[in-house]
């Protein structure tokens, strides 16, 4: 049973190894696409596996826990691989038209799939200092990335944040300090129990270093500068998957934590983050409104949504985490294909400033369509994915009278129709101001298969999603019952053997 | 021992909270590597002090006899200590670009990637 919670790990290190060696050819960005590929179906083994045994858990090299470190899979992390694993697949095809030769020996393939196992790793990780771990193998590839190219904008959003990512990293590092003096343990199930005997106001200290940690990753108020200062600099491909999958991995532990070590006064610390969830979808969204940059405004979005998933988790009932689980699976498809579509646009109308663009609509009917099926999902319009997963979190926030939230929810839902109306005006339907007629066909037929299919297949996701959400809700109500009642969780962990 | 080395820890971290808020990135990251090492103390102190017992195992012995160093922390303190020197590293190389592209180590006056307003574009 280990190989299946450890190949989505290693599968992208081996990539990322053999795409080194081929940097040089062409051949590296299909080994690339045939790495992620297999991560593909790794993870969707490792998932059915989840769903069929429930938790499961192996103990590396032979040390059991609490002493060894042991990769772990619930619902929540197996979907989570999951969706890692597509969006890497889709931005992997995506990069055979979008990196060039240069980039690619600088080694962005090999960047890129370390990234990616950094992401899974700390999905799939059960002990918190190996959490800390894979976020620096993560971090260090996304600094890589984010300067690759070495255009003087990418130096400028790299500095602030590689700054911001590093004092994050170090509270990180801290709080885990803290939490192993006050409990002797960093095994993440034996420190769900061990902290009954912690002092709650030590413990509330605690829970506050990684709440601020986790919430700089996450891009929460008010520590998400540094996301609208970087994400719209790197080359398309690489904003796209940043987009997609990094802050999303501070949300996990967000979730994973506040679910389950710091439980122990939800009046404090998650009412805490319900305020912390209403402010970032707020100043997300009106940050996003006075944007007038493609990538900018789709930057801004990610903040505004992060704030949604901590509502659910701040919520802190089941129903609340269904709609979590559900948003972060419906968002990370959205968003990187918003940026996806960012780069197709920029590439063939010259620029992401939507004031120098325009008249997509009438020469590229088709980029149109791809465009408006995540932009209107992401505004949560019926029947697509971002309708149910907003309709889920309302309901969550009314059954527990949290009229305040629902209200914050549903209005930056309309300011959300707001931001992507602009885009859609602006990019798609006004002429272009030079007067061209920007078209797919200016682009050569093996590129624009590159660039088009991935998109068309992360919105015909969206759609499945909003058409069948019902299978998808089970799955959430599964991993959801999983996070509140973490016993399985523990005895999985704790009765893990080689 | 322990009450002196959270009090070493305080004034790391207070000059280096005092470094970072300097708008110059050079101080901001020496600051960084301030904290970041008080970090490493933390982790360090947190495993609690034991003098003049390393943690060896006797020979013809399957365990170490009587009270040992716990020797987890300092596993811990060196990973995180390797793993930040390859950030600073990458730091400041890139802090060392930004000045050879901008000219200027000031955070406020690195405005390429968010111009102030349209003209500046």
């Amino acid at each position: 049973m280990s190989w299946l919670l450890t190949a989505p790990i290693a599968i992208p290190f081996v990539t990322g190894v053999l795409a080194f060696a081929l940097r040089h050819y062409r051949a590296g960005a299909y080994v690339s696409i045939a790495g992620c590929a297999a991560l593909l179906v790794a993870s969707i083994l490792l998932m059915s596996e989840t769903i069929a045994q429930g938790v499961v858990a192996a103990p590396m090299g032979g040390w059991v826990a609490p002493f060894g470190i042991i990769i772990v899979a619930d619902i929540l992390s197996a979907i989570m691989v999951v969706i890692t694993a597509i969006i890497a697949l889709a931005v992997a095809v995506y990069a055979l038209g979008d990196i060039d030769a240069t980039m690619e020996a600088q080694g962005y393939h090999t960047m890129y799939n370390i990234l990616i196992a950094g992401v899974v790793g700390s999905f799939l990780t059960g002990d918190l200092f190996n959490l800390y771990v894979w976020f620096e193998v993560m971090l260090i590839s996304s600094f890589g990335l984010m300067v690759l190219g070495g255009r003087a904008e990418q130096i400028d959003g790299g500095v602030k944040y590689v700054a911001l990512n590093l004092v994050s990293t170090i509270l990180f590092l801290g709080g885990t300090g803290l939490l192993y003096g006050a409990t002797g343990t960093l095994n993440m199930a034996d420190l769900s129990t061990a902290v009954a005997d912690v002092d709650d106001g030590l413990l509330t200290l605690i829970a506050m270093l990684f709440m601020i940690s986790f919430g700089v990753k996450a891009a929460l108020f008010p520590l998400f500068f540094w996301l609208p200062a970087s994400y719209h600099t790197p080359s398309f491909a690489v904003s796209a998957v940043f987009a997609g999958l990094l802050t999303k991995v501070g949300v996990y532990a967000l979730i994973r934590v506040f679910t389950l070590i710091f439980t122990h006064d939800p009046g404090f610390t998650h009412t805490l983050l319900l305020w912390i969830a209403g402010l970032t979808m707020l100043t997300g969204v009106l940050g996003a409104a006075a944007q007038s940059d493609f990538r900018k405004i789709l930057s801004f979005h990610i903040v505004s949504q992060i704030g949604y998933m901590i509502m659910g988790l701040a919520l802190f009932t089941p129903l609340g985490l269904v709609g979590s689980v559900f948003y972060l699976v419906h968002h990370i498809i959205v968003k990187a294909n918003l940026f996806l579509v960012a780069g197709v646009a920029g590439r063939i109308a010259g620029d992401s400033e939507l004031s120098r663009i325009g008249g997509l609509y009438k020469s590229t009917p088709l980029l149109a369509v791809l465009f408006v099926i995540p932009a209107f999902s992401l505004a949560g319009f019926p029947p697509l994915s971002g309708f149910w997963a907003k309709f889920v979190l309302v309901k969550a926030s009314l059954e527990i009278q949290s009229w305040m939230i629902a209200f914050v929810a549903l209005l930056v839902g309309l300011l959300t129709i707001y931001s992507m109306t602009k885009i859609w005006g602006q990019a798609f339907w006004e002429p272009h101001p030079d007067g061209r007629e920007p078209t797919l066909k200016s682009l050569p037929i093996a590129q624009r298969r590159a660039l088009i299919w991935p998109i068309a297949a992360l919105a015909v996701m969206t759609i499945i999603i909003g058409l069948f959400p019902g299978g998808f809700i089970a799955l959430a109500e599964r991993g959801a019952h999983q996070l509140l009642q973490p016993a399985e969780y523990i005895n999985a962990v704790m009765e893990a053997r080689p | 021992m322990e009450v002196l080395l959270a009090l070493v820890i305080g004034v790391m971290v207070t000059c280096g909270v005092y470094l970072m808020l300097a708008p110059n990135m050079l101080r901001f990251l020496f600051g960084l590597v301030l904290v970041s090492t008080a970090t490493n103390l933390t982790i360090f102190v947190s495993g609690r002090l034991t003098e003049g017992h390393p943690a060896l195992v006797p020979a013809g012995h399957d365990a170490p006899i009587g009270v040992v160093a716990n020797a987890l922390p300092q596993a811990l303190v060196l990973t995180a200590i390797v793993i930040g020197f390859g950030l600073f590293a990458f730091t400041i190389a890139l802090v060392l670009r930004a000045w050879t592209t901008m000219r200027t180590m000031d955070p406020n006056e690195m405005r390429l990637a968010e111009p102030r307003s349209k003209d500046d574009a």
